[in-house]
């Protein structure tokens, strides 16, 4: 029950990727076609780097490595992300 | 400023802590002066990240305790609970001392925050396991800094009277009458005197201390995996709309969130 976590913890290493938050964009499920936000999702740590599973079908999200001097995001699980982008 | 705390690449910066303070026995507040620290929402958290001389480093999330634009504006305030088997609790708990340096990268989070201005009047719903409570308290800060009158309502649940963060604050707050109402859960020892039975906080608890789903209150619920999965439950069964449930996880190994 508890060996998951939530996407919450992403936000650091997505923070260094990307210069806005990611963890409150929503994503859709390529596997079932629901709509969370990446926060929401269940989050693995444990796994070599941090795999982020669809809270309704389980299915894998995405999955982040960060290794030294490098980082590897694999996004294959989710059709679009929508993020709110301030105008101006 | 809320802007700033969510916009721009983070990198690790080094803070200095200018104040310590024991909440329990085995919780401490660490005030950490952190050079053009930009702001942030009540919420949000920080990376910690610590280094042997070895060059071996490992890195853990604590949720931000203080209201953004403390009295200096560059502070913020660390909660952490001490683990036992902690790797790095332990350090931040009983050696970190005034003084030290602290490497960190922040404000992180822009989805389990609450924003005065945004959120109008609208009632919130805080819901704590453990030092779950922390974030929490942020937003219960941030509401008095702001003059925010959004009725907040805690409930709290806690092992026992001693493990309880910020029971002063929190009495002294609820006593000034102005919309914060707190109600303690004690899952195994009630303080002497409590005529309520200690347990888990269950759907009658949710329904007497918390507000209907047709007031459609923000909630916002941080604790254990198990106490959160339990906690949301009993709340999308109550008739609170999935999407007004915002949750947030720490596990043993990951600190919080």
């Amino acid at each position: 029950m508890s060996g998951y976590m939530d996407g919450n913890m992403l936000g650091g290493t997505l923070g260094e990727l990307f210069s806005m938050d990611v963890t409150g964009a929503t994503g859709t499920c390529v596997s079932c076609g629901a709509s969370w936000a990446i926060a929401q999702a269940r989050v693995y740590p444990h796994a070599p780097g941090m795999v982020a599973r669809c809270p309704a079908c389980d299915a894998v999200l995405l999955r982040l490595v960060r290794g030294p001097g490098r980082a590897w995001l694999d996004l294959r699980g989710l059709t679009c992300l929508e993020l709110a982008v301030p105008d101006g | 400023m809320a802007r700033a705390a969510v916009l721009g690449r983070l990198t690790w910066q080094v803070g200095t802590v200018a104040a310590t303070r024991d909440e329990t026995a085995t919780a401490r507040t660490i005030v950490l002066d952190v050079p053009g620290w930009p702001g942030h929402l009540a919420g949000q958290h920080v990376d910690v990240r610590l280094t042997a001389e070895d060059g071996y480093s490992t890195q853990r999330s604590y949720s931000i305790a203080s209201a953004p634009d403390g009295q200096a504006g560059r502070q913020l305030e660390l909660t952490v609970q001490r683990l036992a088997d902690g790797e790095v609790s332990p350090y931040l708990t009983q050696t970190l001392a005034v003084g030290y340096p602290l490497e960190l990268r922040g404000p992180i989070g822009g989805w389990f925050v609450w924003d005065p201005a945004g959120a109008a009047a609208a009632p919130v719903l805080l819901v704590a396991g453990g030092s779950g409570v922390v974030p929490l308290m942020a937003m219960i800060r941030e509401r008095a800094a702001a003059g925010s009158r959004a009725p907040f309502r805690l409930i709290y649940s806690v092992r026992d009277p001693g493990a309880l963060l910020y029971a002063g604050e929190l009495a002294q707050r609820e006593q000034a009458g102005d919309g914060l109402e707190v109600t303690y859960v004690y899952s195994r020892t009630a303080p002497p005197g409590s005529t309520e039975p200690t347990g888990r906080i269950n759907a009658t608890t949710l329904a007497s201390a918390g507000w209907p789903p047709e007031e459609s209150p923000a909630v916002f619920v941080c604790g254990p995996t198990g106490f959160v999965e339990a906690a949301a439950d009993l709340l999308v069964r109550a008739g609170h709309g999935a999407s007004a449930i915002k949750t947030e996880r720490f596990g043993p190994s990951g600190g919080q969130p």
